[in-house]
């Protein structure tokens, strides 16, 4: 994205490059959201629906989503499942492994607030918004492999109206903990898409 | 010897063991149609050897009960020769709760013991190597203990 990334800011600066850029926006925008192939952290029964999802009656292929196994492939996280204080660092290095720009989808209710596991439990994680940035949720216990696909489209919506222009970009502050060891000398910030700062030299890239 | 006409499993296995232990055999109960053995810690290791040494050859699962002084340890041993499971069960102190690994014995309750020390603090001596398999190493406390308490526990609210 780096030559897109400089080419918008070049064409910001000369007269009626804002119609261009816009155009550039547009498909840039339209592109980044057809084809979202998904992480599937499956970790309970949802991970049955995730399935279900991925298969013929449900078909998610045709909306350009299907499961990748390595983290470093794919464009959104879906976690499907509860997590538990012992997963949680796995799943946040998961996360730290995927490429920007990259989404989250937290499906059911386990993976939303902790669910049924929210009061009188030592172990569970009360939702995965606790320790990484989640973009679309979805209720449920399980939610259907509809709703599912319901949050993949909602999800591309929210990707269609972000910009790849610098200071129209959608920009979020992280101030969640994640795992102690993979914070170390890393400034906790979500980069708006576009921007591509070098890691720290301490990053969590490095350390794995 | 072999089991009489009419006899169920559970007849033939009580009678065997009277027949091979005659000491295990007050111990013995049947409750619920099933199998219990109830012995004093002292004679757990010994009385697991013996019934391995009748037939229960497989080692089924661990697990314990926390009755507030005492903790209760139920182990599951099967078999095939009788066609029936056991329950073997022994008591330990809260304040002293430690009892003898059957990793000698079989090999397969090497995990289970770690998940019984892991959840409810209790040692079992001899073992291999004993230490948390379910929590994170620097887990502190027993979860599953009656008494346990944690900052992280939000209690349910009665209208829920």
């Amino acid at each position: 994205m780096a030559l897109v990334d400089s080419l918008a800011s070049a064409l910001e600066r000369i007269p009626g490059g804002g119609i261009i850029l816009t155009s550039v926006d547009a498909l840039a925008d339209w592109s980044r959201g057809q084809s979202l192939w998904a992480m599937p952290m499956g970790t309970a029964c949802c991970a049955m629906e995730l399935i279900a999802a991925s298969f013929s009656k449900f078909d998610f292929d045709r909306l350009g989503t299907f499961p990748r196994p390595d983290p470093r492939h794919t464009d959104v996280m879906i976690v499907a499942g509860t997590i538990t204080k012992k997963m949680q660092p796995a799943v946040r290095r998961l996360y730290d492994q995927m490429a920007d720009p990259k989404y989250v989808i937290a499906m059911g209710n386990c993976a939303v607030s902790g669910g049924i596991f929210y009061y009188d439990t030592y172990s569970v994680v009360r939702g995965v918004d606790q320790f990484m940035p989640v973009d679309v949720y979805i209720a449920g216990c399980p939610p259907r492999p509809e709703a599912l696909q319901d949050g993949v489209l909602q999800l591309r919506e929210l990707i269609h109206t972000r910009s790849i222009a610098k200071g129209r970009t959608y920009e979020r502050e992280l101030t969640l903990p994640g795992p102690e060891a993979d914070r170390a000398g890393t400034t906790d910030t979500v980069r708006p898409i576009g921007d591509h700062p070098s890691r720290p030299a301490s990053g969590a890239g490095e350390s794995l | 010897m072999t089991p009489h006409d009419g006899e169920t499993n559970l007849e033939f296995l009580q009678r065997k063991l009277c027949a091979v232990y005659p000491d295990l055999c007050p111990l013995f109960s049947i409750e619920f149609a099933d199998a219990v053995l109830m012995v004093p810690r002292s004679v757990l290791h010994r009385a697991a050897a013996d019934l391995k040494e009748i037939g229960f050859e497989r080692f089924g699962f661990v697990t314990a009960v926390d009755n507030g002084d005492d903790f209760e340890l139920v182990y599951r041993l099967q078999s095939g020769e009788f066609g029936v499971g056991i329950f073997l069960k022994t008591e330990v102190p809260r304040c002293e709760a430690v009892i003898e690994t059957l990793t000698d014995l079989w090999p397969a309750a090497g995990w289970p013991e770690r998940e019984v020390y892991d959840l409810f603090g209790i040692e079992f001596r001899g073992h291999p190597d004993l230490r948390r398999i379910l929590l994170p190493d620097d887990w502190v406390g027993y979860p599953l203990r009656k008494d346990y308490k944690d900052d992280s526990i939000i209690p349910r609210p009665d209208y829920i």
